[in-house]
């Protein structure tokens, strides 16, 4: 049923219909109301599960971790701050293959300290081993997470639902709310292959000698690259059931024969749209959401970016010192291709910085005017920076 | 689409004016978007948020920094930078202000409607909270929906004898302003 809902309310919505029996976090802004929204549903008897307040993110996510060694479906959601506190044991989440999902709410990265939307936080852990899927809207966020249970179960890898904070959790807007029966339906109860259990008791996570280390690692890169064709299915199988459909990898809009292409992570994807729709040639433009960042979807990739001459990536997030994160990656990825497009990197939205209309056309003219951008940070105003920063 | 920035103080209800806009919006059957620019998260701190309203799917999610209206929870706002920058030459501002209506126009250069909001929240809520006189004198001025749909969006939210005051409070600042006089501003702003 379509709803009028600010989009923690939805997600905390969306989290029940997926029936996890624990559930463990630790309030955040701007994660603090999907927590919130739940332990109201369990308090009003809407949501049966074991709700668990703990003391800090690494006890979230070990508490999850635990739940989910057992056999149960779990839940936890964070943000900046809360994602590199429990980062350790994101990596044993992963590391040790337990399937349970997990919401970032999108945040800078302190210091110093912002409480504002980017995507440091998810991009930090990007080497967890986790499946990182990241939605452009509260609609995609509701379907995503239920996706997302059915991606981690049948792949047995984590997967945390990038959401950027503010702009998608803070907005309310209007949100169709799959009906239970649907959910059921799609993802049914779940049982974990190597739960936990007394009769046939097995270790996790122990000492493993560099005689198996290497094959663990290959076991898990491998594992992530299958669980492309997972995360394409859970999109088609829930386009079929609910008649919305993500793009699967990435969605791409736009001309199919243009020779420029912008590519974007999360919520400013729809600003790079009505951006293109309002100046000339604009509609000549190709607007790529990547969904999938992790595993990194090479090949798909470079089917849609074959013919291209040059692609703009905007990302909020960068590794100083380095440039762009997903503009690096897409560069590597397309190497390979015969006349492989030129690959510009832009860092945008940092810290809660607006991303206005006008970006498309900002990085649109730098790319047309062959200032050095193989990575720019948009909208610096260098009068506030000493000069030798500038 | 018509974009509304509504400018606050932190505890004034500022987002929840903003979401009450868009769900009042919402059961009209128009798509809607609302969202806060949070400062520092605590009383009395300036707040903004955003509101669009359109007939079709909106995809920007960029702030509003050239709206057609705005509201404005406390009259002091007037006096900050930025409050009013951007605002459509042809748009239309709503204070909550026990100023003189004529003198506001003169000062602020803008076409202005003063509602002593405070006052009327007292009288029926006991509060002074701003929020839901400001709506439904908006509404009124612009004639964008009927404000039983703000009455829809209360009854979300609240119930019991709140929502009943609340909706006597719509009611009353509804009658307090002279309807449809935006109706122009709104066709001229529309995108």
């Amino acid at each position: 049923m379509l709803q009028a809902l600010e989009g923690s309310q939805a997600l905390a919505k969306a989290v029940a219909l997926c029936r996890p029996q624990v559930v463990a976090a630790y309030p955040i802004t701007p994660q603090t109301h999907i927590v919130e929204n739940i332990a109201k549903l369990v308090a009003d008897g809407e949501f049966r599960c074991e709700l668990v307040s703990v003391e800090s993110e690494f006890s979230a996510a070990s508490v999850a971790l635990g739940a989910a060694a057992a056999g149960s479906r779990a839940y936890t959601a964070s943000a900046s701050q809360g994602i590199l506190l429990m980062s350790e044991v994101l990596f044993n989440i992963a590391g040790l293959r337990v399937p349970m999902v997990l919401t970032c709410a999108n945040r800078a990265v302190s210091g110093p300290l912002s409480i504002w939307n980017d995507q440091q936080d998810s991009m930090a852990v990007r080497d967890s081993g986790w499946i990182q899927l990241y939605c452009g809207d509260n609609q995609e966020a509701v379907d995503t997470t239920i996706q997302a249970y059915r991606i981690a179960e049948r792949t047995e890898v984590p997967v945390m639902v990038c959401v950027d904070g503010f702009v998608l959790t803070h907005t309310l807007e209007p949100i169709d709310m799959p009906e239970q029966s649907l959910v059921d339906q799609y993802l049914p109860p779940y049982a974990f292959s190597r739960a936990l259990n007394p009769a046939q008791p097995i270790s996790i996570g122990t000492l493993v000698s560099p005689d198996f280390f290497t094959e663990a690692r290959h076991s898990h890169h491998a594992a992530m690259i299958k669980a492309l064709a997972e995360i394409e299915s859970a999109d088609t199988d829930w386009q079929e059931v609910s008649g919305r459909g993500w793009g699967g990898l990435f969605e791409v809009q736009g001309p199919e024969d243009a020779d420029t292409a912008l590519l974007t992570l999360g919520s400013t994807a729809g600003t790079l749209a009505d951006g293109l729709a309002q100046i000339p040639g604009g509609d000549r433009v190709k607007v790529i959401r990547l969904r999938c960042f992790r595993p990194f979807p090479v090949e798909a990739l470079q089917r849609a970016c074959a013919g291209l001459k040059r692609i703009g990536v905007i990302e909020r997030a960068l590794s100083p010192g380095q440039g762009g994160i997903v503009a690096t990656e897409l560069r590597d990825a397309l190497e390979e291709l015969d006349n492989p497009p030129k690959v510009h990197g832009f860092a945008a939205g940092l810290g809660g910085r607006d991303i206005p209309l006008t970006i498309a056309a900002e990085a649109l003219r730098r790319m047309d005017s062959g200032e050095a951008t193989r990575f720019a940070i948009i909208d610096v105003e260098l009068d506030k920076l000493p000069p030798e920063d500038r | 689409m018509i974009e509304i920035r509504i400018h606050g103080r932190g505890g004034q209800g500022n987002v929840v004016a903003a979401y009450l806009l868009a769900q009042a919006a919402f059961h009209q059957g128009m798509y809607c978007q609302a969202f806060p620019n949070f400062g520092a998260e605590r009383r009395g701190a300036p707040v903004v948020a955003f509101v669009r309203l359109d007939d079709k799917p909106i995809r920007r999610r960029s702030q509003v920094r050239e709206p057609a209206f705005l509201i404005v929870q406390d009259q002091a706002l007037l006096n900050v930078p930025g409050v009013t920058s951007g605002l459509n030459p042809s748009g239309a501002i709503l204070v909550n202000s026990t100023q003189d209506e004529s003198w506001l126009n003169e000062h602020l250069g803008k076409t202005t409607v003063a509602l002593p909001a405070n006052a009327m929240a007292k009288e029926h809520l006991g509060r002074p909270v701003p929020n839901t006189a400001l709506l439904s004198a908006f509404l009124s001025l612009t004639g964008l929906f009927p404000i039983d749909a703000l009455k829809e969006a209360l009854a979300d939210r609240f119930k019991g004898e709140l929502l009943e005051r609340n909706a006597r409070l719509v009611d009353v600042a509804a009658e307090r302003v002279n309807a449809g006089i935006w109706n122009e501003a709104v066709h001229a702003t529309s995108t």
